[in-house]
C-alpha cells in the first residue's frame, strides 16, 4: 500500500468515529468539539485532493465561523433543564424516517453521479489551487457568484428579524 | 521558489502537530501530578469575589453576542469570496472589478439595514 | 520532497518551534522590563543578571502549583481549553518566511516550515480556531465571570477577524498569490515594501491583530477591574501557564506576520549588493547561506520591534469600553477596509501604486479640520 492511500484510510477512519461521536455524545459542547475534528479530518482530505484553498476555506468557514456560531447557540441555550420531554416515541419514529429517506437519495445520488476518469500523465496538479478556482468562479460562474450576495442580503435580514429584542428578556 | 505545490508540501505540519501535543501533553501530566492537592468546600466552588454561589453560570447569553456571531459567519465567507478574486485581480481587470463592486455593494446595503436597525448598537 | 529534504524541514520545524517557546518565554521578561522602564522602576532583577533568569523561575512556580480543578467545572473542557489555546498559538508559526534558502548539498531549501499555496489562509484558518481555547475554557469553568471573559473575547476576536482578512485583500491584489514567500518576493526593494503602498491597511492590520492577541487597549476579556480574571478566573497551575504563555506565542507571531507582510520580511535595502559581496568573496554556497542568516536576522529585528511596540502600547493607552470596541470594529475598520479594497483596485487599474495614501490623506485633513473646528478647551490655571 502506498502512503497515499495509508493516510487516506487513517484519516477516513478517525472521521468516521470523530462523526459518530458528535451524534452520540451527551454533551453538546463534546459534540461541537467532535464536529470540529471532523472538519479538521475532510480539511485532511482536501489536502490529499491538492484542493489546498479549499481545505484552507474549510478551516476558517466550518471550523473557524460556523462552529463558533454553534457554540454561541449552546451557549445561549439553557442547558439546565433537560427537555427528555421532547424526546417521545413520534419524535424518534419521526427522526428515523427523515435520516433514513435522507440516506436513500444519497444512496441514489451516488449511484446516479459517475466520476469522469481522468489520466495521471496529463492531469493539472494546480486545478485546484486558489488561481484556477478563482478564474473559473468569477469567468463561468459569475451569476450563481452575483447570486449569492442576495442570498447573503437575504440572510442578513433574517438575522436582523431573529434577533429582536422582546420585553422581559434577560441578558448580560 | 516552490512551483508545484503538492499534497506532500504539507508534511511538516504534521511534525510540529506531534510536536506541539508532544509538549503540551507532557507538561500537563508533569503539572498534574507535580503540584499539590488539597480539596475543601469553599476552594471548590465557583470564585464569585467572596459571597455565596448564587446558581451557576449555565444561564443564557445577550443575544447581541449570538447576532454578532451569524454577521460573523457571514462577512467571512464575503471575505472568503474575496480571496480568490484578489489573488487573479490583475487577471480579471476592469470586468472583474465591476463585478465585485457589484456583490460588494449589494452587501453594504444589506450591512447599512443591520447598523440602522441598531443591532450593533451596545448600551 | 525526498528524505534529506523532509529531515533538514524538520530540522527547521525543530528550530521554529524551539525559538517560538524561547521567544515567548524571554517576552513575559521583556514585558516587565518594559514596563520597569515606562514606569522608571527597575523590573525584575534578583533572579541571575539583569533578572535573565526570571521566566526559568516563574515556569518552575507555575510547574510546581496546585493544578485545581473546580468541583463544579466540566472536567475534560476544563483540561482541553488551555490545551486548544496554546496548540493554535504553537502551530501557526508554520508557514512564516523567516529566510531566504539555506544552500546545503546542492539542495536549496527555504528556512520555512511549509510553503503552500495557500500561505497566509493557513494563518488564519489557525487564529479564527484559537476562539475555541478561550470559549471552551471560560465555559467549562462554570463561572460567571470566566463565562462573560470568554463570550467577550471570542465575539471581539470574531469582530475583527473580518476586518482583518479585508486589509489581507489589498495586499493580495498587489502580489497576485496567497503564499508568504510570494509576497515577501514582491516587496524586494525598500519602497514597494507593503507598509508604504499600503499604509491604511497596514494601521487596520495592526489594531486588529491587538485585538486578537487580546492585547491593551483591547484586553476586556481579561479587565480585571470588571471581570476579576476573565476566562482564566478558575484556572491554575500550568493551565494558566498556557494560557497566559499562548498569548505571547501570538504576540510573536502576530509580530512576525506584520513584518512579513508589510514590512518586507527578510528583506532589507541594499540586500542584493551585500547578498554579491559575499557570495563573491566567500564562494557561492557560503556567502549565500551568510547573506541567509543576516536577512533572518534582520526579519527578527522587525519582529522584535513589533514585539516592543505591543508592550510599548499597554503601557501606554487606557482600556476601551465594550462599545467602543465593537463600534471601531464593525463601523469603523470594516467599512474603512472596504474602502481601501475599492481605492486599491482602482489604483492598479490605473496604474498608480501608491493610491492608498489618498484615502490617508483625506482622513488626516478632516481629522485636521475637525479639530480645528471644535471648541477650544480652556486652560484652567493651575494654582500650586
Amino acid at each position: 500500500m502506498k502512503a497515499t492511500e495509508i493516510i487516506f484510510y487513517v484519516l477516513t477512519a478517525i472521521t468516521l468515529l470523530s462523526a459518530s461521536f458528535v451524534v452520540t455524545a451527551r454533551n453538546p459542547v463534546h459534540s461541537v468539539l467532535a464536529l470540529i475534528l471532523t472538519f479538521f479530518c475532510l480539511t485532511g482530505h482536501y489536502v490529499l485532493m491538492n484542493a489546498q484553498f479549499l481545505a484552507a476555506v474549510n478551516i476558517i468557514v466550518y471550523a473557524g465561523a460556523i462552529m463558533v456560531l454553534f457554540l454561541f447557540t449552546i451557549m445561549f441555550l439553557n442547558l439546565q433543564k433537560e427537555d427528555e420531554e421532547s424526546k417521545t416515541t413520534l419524535t424518534k419514529m419521526a427522526a428515523v424516517v427523515v435520516g433514513g429517506v435522507l440516506l436513500v437519495v444519497m444512496v441514489a445520488v451516488f449511484r446516479a453521479a459517475s466520476v469522469a476518469p481522468y489520466d495521471p500523465a496529463t492531469y493539472n496538479t494546480r486545478v485546484g489551487l486558489v488561481e484556477s478556482l478563482g478564474m473559473v468562479l468569477y469567468k463561468d460562474y459569475l451569476l450563481p457568484f452575483e447570486l449569492a450576495s442576495v442570498l447573503f442580503l437575504v440572510a442578513m435580514v433574517g438575522a436582523v428579524m431573529l434577533g429582536k429584542r422582546e420585553p422581559g428578556d434577560r441578558h448580560f | 521558489m516552490n512551483t508545484t505545490y503538492l499534497p506532500s508540501d504539507y508534511l511538516p505540519i504534521f511534525i510540529q502537530l506531534v510536536l506541539a501535543l508532544g509538549f503540551i501533553v507532557g507538561s500537563m501530566i508533569v503539572s498534574h501530578n507535580i503540584g499539590p492537592k488539597r480539596h475543601s468546600e469553599k476552594k471548590d466552588d465557583p470564585f464569585e469575589c467572596g459571597i455565596p454561589v448564587k446558581g451557576d453560570a449555565r444561564t443564557p447569553i445577550s443575544i447581541k453576542y449570538f447576532l454578532i456571531a451569524i454577521l460573523f459567519v457571514l462577512f467571512d465567507v464575503e471575505v472568503i469570496f474575496l480571496y480568490p478574486w484578489a489573488v487573479n485581480f490583475k487577471g480579471l481587470g476592469m470586468e472583474g472589478f465591476i463585478e465585485m463592486i457589484l456583490f460588494m455593494g449589494l452587501l453594504l446595503a444589506g450591512f447599512y439595514y443591520i447598523l440602522r436597525k441598531g443591532v450593533l448598537k451596545w448600551e | 520532497m525526498n528524505l534529506t529534504e523532509l529531515i533538514i524541514k524538520s530540522i527547521i520545524i525543530l528550530v521554529i518551534f524551539g525559538v517560538t517557546l524561547v521567544i515567548a518565554m524571554y517576552s513575559t521578561w521583556a514585558e516587565r522590563k518594559v514596563a520597569g522602564f515606562m514606569q522608571d522602576r527597575l523590573g525584575p532583577n534578583r533572579a541571575g543578571p539583569f533578572g535573565l533568569l526570571q521566566p526559568l523561575a516563574d515556569a518552575g512556580k507555575m510547574f510546581f502549583k496546585e493544578d485545581f480543578i473546580p468541583s463544579q467545572a466540566n472536567k475534560w473542557l476544563f483540561i482541553i481549553g488551555p490545551c486548544l489555546a496554546i496548540l493554535t498559538a504553537l502551530m501557526s508559526s508554520a508557514v512564516i518566511p523567516f529566510g531566504d534558502s539555506i544552500r546545503y548539498e546542492g539542495l536549496t531549501i527555504p528556512v520555512q516550515g511549509v510553503e503552500i499555496n495557500i500561505g497566509i489562509l493557513y494563518v488564519f484558518g489557525v487564529v479564527s480556531l484559537g476562539v475555541y481555547g478561550i470559549m471552551v475554557g471560560g465555559w467549562a469553568s462554570n463561572n460567571k465571570f470566566s463565562l462573560l471573559g470568554a463570550i467577550r473575547a471570542a465575539s471581539q476576536n470574531i469582530s475583527y477577524e473580518i476586518a482583518m482578512g479585508l486589509a489581507i485583500i489589498a495586499i493580495l491584489m498587489m502580489t497576485g498569490s496567497l503564499s508568504l514567500r510570494s509576497i515577501v518576493a514582491g516587496q524586494e526593494s525598500f519602497l514597494t515594501w507593503n507598509v508604504f503602498t499600503q499604509p491604511l491597511g497596514f494601521i487596520i492590520f495592526l489594531t486588529c491583530a491587538f485585538a486578537e492577541c487580546n492585547r491593551t487597549p483591547f484586553d476586556l476579556p481579561e479587565c480585571e477591574t470588571e471581570l476579576v480574571g476573565g476566562y482564566h478566573t478558575e484556572y491554575s497551575s500550568m493551565k494558566l501557564g498556557f494560557y497566559l504563555f499562548a498569548e505571547y506565542i501570538n504576540m510573536f507571531v502576530s509580530s512576525a506576520v506584520i513584518s512579513t507582510l508589510y514590512f518586507g520580511g527578510y528583506h532589507y535595502p541594499f540586500m542584493n549588493t551585500v547578498h554579491n559581496a559575499l557570495t563573491g568573496s566567500l564562494g557561492e554556497v557560503t556567502g549565500h547561506n551568510l547573506a541567509t542568516l543576516i536577512g533572518m536576522l534582520v526579519l527578527f529585528a522587525k519582529i522584535f520591534f513589533f514585539i516592543f511596540f505591543f508592550m510599548w502600547v499597554r503601557w501606554t493607552l487606557p482600556r476601551f469600553r465594550y462599545d467602543q470596541l465593537m463600534n471601531l470594529g464593525w463601523k469603523s475598520l470594516i467599512p474603512l477596509s472596504i474602502l481601501n479594497v475599492v481605492v486599491t483596485g482602482f489604483g492598479l487599474l490605473y496604474d498608480i501604486e501608491y493610491a492608498s495614501w489618498l484615502i490617508v490623506i483625506v482622513m488626516v485633513v478632516l481629522a485636521v479640520m475637525s479639530s480645528a473646528r471644535a471648541p477650544k478647551r480652556v486652560v484652567q490655571p493651575q494654582r500650586s
